[in-house]
C-alpha cells in the first residue's frame, strides 16, 4: 500500500474521532509551543548580550595599567605609570593585531555657552572608531595631525552633545571649555547605547590622547591601550600582547604583571554563559511537557488499537500485512504529533510575540529551532507510536475478529 | 483439479495447560464452482477448518493445496496476499468499518492489492460494480448505521467480491438475519455461484440454510463425518418469489428504517 494511501486512511481514522484527536494534539501543541517560547526568550536575552558585546567592538582587547606598589603599599589597579605610548606602538607589530589606540582618561566639567556638564574625557587615538565600530553622526573624528600636534579638538558623545546643545543640533565648529581651555568640537559620535555593564557609553568626550596627557593631566604615561584583533580569536593575540609587554617592562620569572589584558570575549562570556544555562534549563522544563504530550499520544494510540481490534482483524483478513497495519498506526501517531507540532510552532511564535509586546522581553526564534521542534515532534510520534503500532501489527487476525 | 485440496489436516491449540485438538486429520476436496455447506456442532472443528482454508491460520500438520499451490507453509505476508487475491470473506457480524461509507468499505481490499496499483477512479468503479452486483448502488454513500442488517451483509459481500476472488468463505452469514433477509443473502450466494462460477464454502449450523449448497460436509470431533451431495437443493430465487411482498422490510422501506439488532456487527 502506498504511503499516500496510508496517510489518507490515517486522516480518515483521526477524523472519525475529532474531539479525541484534538485533545491528543493539544498535548503536543503545548509541548512544542513551550519549547519554542522558552528557546525564543532565552535566545532573545542571549542575542541582546551579543549585540552589546558587538556594539562595544568585536575582537576587542583592553590593556589597562596595573597595580602600582611602592614599599609594600599597593595602590590598586590602574595606578601604575609604566604603560607608555611606545608600548602602544610596539603592539602594532604583534601578529594578529589590527588597530591600536593609546588611551588616557580624565574627568572634567564641560562648559558650552550657559550650559555645563561633567563627563569623562577619553584621550584616545585616531583608530578608535574602527576598533569600537563606532561611526560619527556629525562631523568627523580627529586626524593623526591632531594627535601629533596635541590639538585642542574634541568629539562629543551623543549624551554630552544633547545635554549641552539640545537634541538634533549639530554642534560642529562650536567651542567648549574644558578646565578653562577652549576645545573645538569637530564631531559628534553616533549613539552607542548602554554598555554590557549598564553604563551610558554616550556620556563621554573624545580628544587626542596627547592633548589629554599634556593639556589636561600633565602626565607622560598612558592609562590604557585598546586593541582590535584581526580575527575573533582574541585569546592567542592577548597572550602575545602579554609576552611583548612583559618583555618591554623587563618583568622576568615570577614578577607579577604591571598591566591587565582582558578580551571582550572574557568580559562577555560570563553573562552569555549565564543566559545559555537559563535557556537550556527553560527548554529542558518545556521538553518535559513535550514528553508528556508524547505519552498522551502513546496512551491514545493504545486505546485506539484496543478499540479497533476488530477493524485490525478485518483489515488483515482482507489482505493487510503486518507491516501495513504497523504503518497505518505509526502514520496516525506521526500525523498527530506533526500537526500538533505545527500548531505548537504557531503557538510558540504567538507567545514569543506576546512576550515581546507586553513584557518588553526581546525574543528571537532561531530558524533551526523550528526545524528542531518539527523533528522532535516527528520523533515523538515515531517513538511513542511505535509500541502501539507494533502491538496492532502483532495481533492474530482470528483473535482480533472475535474480539468483543 | 480441485480448487481446494486438504490432506490429513491437524490443528492443535494450547490453551494454558489444556491441549485442544481442533482438527484430527481432515481430508477434503472442493472442485471449482461447488457450493459446499459446512455444518457441525460448535467445537467440532468447522471454524478451525475455515480459518485454515481462509489462510488466516496455518495447520499444525497436514497439507493444504489452494489453486495448485501449497499454502500450508507460506509466510504470513504471502498468506495476506492470498487472502486478498483469491479469497473473499463474509462474516456473521458483517465487520464493516463504522463511520465509513458503503463504497469506502467495499473499496478497502483494493487498498491492500499490492501489485496492481489501481488509480482511485478505477478502484471506485470496481467498488461500484461490486455494490451493483448485490443491488446496493443507491446506498453507496450510506454509512453502515444507516443500513439494515441485510443491507450491511450485502455490503460485506460486495467487499468480498471486489478483488474478484475464486473462493468465497462465509462464516455464519445469516446468523444475525431474519428468515426473509437470510433467503435474500442466500439468493445472492446462489447467483454468484451459478452465474460467476465462484466456489463457495458456507459455514452454518442451520440445516435449512445448508441446503442451499450443492454438497454438505458435517464435522464431528475434529473429523469429517458426512460428506455427500445435497439431493434436493433449495432455490432461494423461487422461495423469494413465493413469499408475500415485504412492505415492512427495512432495505426496501423509505424512511421508516427499523434499527436492526446486530451483535457488535459494526467495528
Amino acid at each position: 500500500m502506498s504511503i499516500l494511501m496510508t496517510l489518507r486512511i490515517a486522516l480518515k481514522a483521526l477524523g472519525r474521532n475529532k474531539m479525541r484527536t484534538a485533545l491528543t494534539m493539544l498535548g503536543m501543541i503545548i509541548g512544542v509551543g513551550a519549547v519554542i517560547t522558552m528557546v525564543a526568550l532565552g535566545k532573545g536575552a542571549q542575542s541582546t548580550i551579543e549585540e552589546q558585546v558587538k556594539a562595544a567592538g568585536t575582537n576587542l582587547i583592553n590593556i589597562n595599567s596595573g597595580n602600582f606598589s611602592q614599599g609594600g603599599v599597593r595602590m590598586g589597579g590602574g595606578n601604575a605609570t609604566t604603560l607608555t605610548k611606545e608600548d602602544a606602538e610596539a603592539l602594532r607589530e604583534v601578529p594578529g593585531v589590527q588597530y591600536v589606540a593609546a588611551g588616557v582618561s580624565s574627568r572634567a566639567q564641560l562648559i558650552a555657552g550657559n550650559q555645563n556638564w561633567q563627563s569623562q574625557i577619553q584621550g584616545t587615538d585616531v583608530e578608535l572608531p574602527l576598533i569600537r565600530n563606532w561611526p560619527t553622526k556629525y562631523g568627523g573624528f580627529f586626524t593623526p595631525q591632531d594627535v601629533a600636534a596635541a590639538g585642542k579638538v574634541c568629539v562629543l558623545g551623543q549624551t554630552v552633545a544633547e545635554t549641552l546643545y539640545g537634541p538634533d543640533v549639530d554642534p560642529t565648529g562650536q567651542i567648549i571649555r574644558v578646565k578653562n581651555q577652549p576645545f573645538k568640537v569637530i564631531g559628534v559620535m553616533a549613539s552607542k547605547g548602554t554598555s554590557g555593564m549598564g553604563g551610558d557609553q554616550d556620556d563621554t568626550v573624545f580628544a587626542p590622547y596627547t592633548t589629554v596627557q599634556k593639556k589636561l593631566q600633565g602626565i607622560q604615561h598612558i592609562n590604557n591601550i585598546t586593541v582590535s584583533a584581526s580575527t575573533p580569536e582574541t585569546q592567542p593575540v592577548a597572550a602575545a600582547i602579554t609576552q611583548v609587554l612583559r618583555q618591554r617592562h623587563k618583568l622576568v620569572g615570577t614578577d607579577p604583571d604591571d598591566f591587565m589584558v582582558r578580551t571582550q570575549e572574557e568580559m562577555a562570556s560570563v553573562r552569555t554563559e549565564t543566559t545559555r544555562t537559563m535557556t537550556t534549563l527553560l527548554a529542558a522544563i518545556a521538553g518535559v511537557s513535550l514528553l508528556v504530550g508524547g505519552i498522551g499520544i502513546m496512551n491514545i494510540m493504545l486505546v485506539s488499537v484496543t478499540e479497533r481490534t476488530r477493524e485490525i482483524g478485518l483489515r488483515m483478513a482482507i489482505g493487510a500485512r503486518g507491516k501495513d497495519v504497523l504503518l497505518q498506526f505509526l502514520v496516525e501517531a506521526i500525523v498527530l504529533s506533526l500537526v500538533g507540532g505545527m500548531f505548537g510552532i504557531a503557538l510558540g511564535f504567538g507567545l514569543s510575540a506576546a512576550a515581546e509586546r507586553f513584557l518588553q522581553w526581546p525574543t528571537s526564534i532561531p530558524p533551526n529551532a523550528i526545524g528542531m521542534a518539527f523533528g522532535f515532534a516527528a520523533a515523538t510520534g515515531v517513538f511513542f507510536g511505535f509500541y502501539p503500532a507494533k502491538k496492532a501489527a502483532g495481533l492474530d487476525p482470528i483473535e482480533a475478529l472475535r474480539f468483543e | 483439479m480441485p480448487v481446494i485440496s486438504v490432506r490429513n489436516l491437524v490443528k492443535t491449540y494450547h490453551v494454558g495447560e489444556v491441549t485442544v485438538r481442533a482438527l484430527r486429520g481432515a481430508d477434503l476436496d472442493v472442485e471449482a464452482g461447488e457450493f459446499v455447506s459446512v455444518t457441525g456442532p460448535s467445537g467440532s472443528g468447522k471454524s478451525t477448518l475455515m480459518h485454515i482454508l481462509g489462510c488466516l491460520d496455518r495447520p499444525t500438520s497436514g497439507q493444504y493445496i489452494l489453486d495448485g499451490k501449497d499454502v500450508s507453509r507460506m509466510s504470513k505476508d504471502e498468506l495476506a496476499l492470498v487472502r486478498n487475491r483469491k479469497i473473499g470473506f463474509v462474516f456473521q457480524g458483517f465487520n464493516l468499518l463504522s463511520r465509513t461509507s458503503a463504497l469506502d468499505n467495499v473499496e478497502l481490499p483494493l487498498l491492500y492489492n499490492g501489485a496492481s496499483k489501481l488509480r482511485s477512479a478505477q478502484r471506485h468503479k470496481r467498488a461500484m460494480d461490486s455494490l451493483n452486483a448485490v443491488g446496493l448502488t443507491e446506498r453507496a454513500h450510506h454509512y453502515p448505521n444507516q443500513l439494515s442488517g441485510g443491507q450491511q451483509q450485502r455490503v460485506a459481500i460486495a467487499r468480498a467480491l471486489v478483488t474478484e476472488p475464486t473462493i468465497l468463505l462465509a462464516d455464519e452469514p445469516t446468523g444475525n438475519l431474519d428468515t426473509r433477509t437470510s433467503i435474500e443473502v442466500m439468493d445472492i450466494f446462489q447467483r454468484l455461484n451459478i452465474e460467476r462460477g465462484i466456489t463457495i464454502l458456507l459455514i452454518t449450523h442451520e440445516v435449512d440454510i445448508a441446503e442451499y449448497g450443492t454438497r454438505i460436509v458435517r464435522f464431528r470431533d475434529g473429523r469429517i463425518q458426512v460428506n455427500e451431495p445435497i439431493a434436493h437443493r433449495r432455490n432461494a430465487a423461487h422461495e423469494l418469489a413465493a413469499l408475500p411482498p415485504a412492505e415492512e422490510l427495512p432495505e426496501n422501506g423509505s424512511g421508516d428504517e427499523v434499527p436492526v439488532e446486530h451483535m457488535g456487527g459494526v467495528v
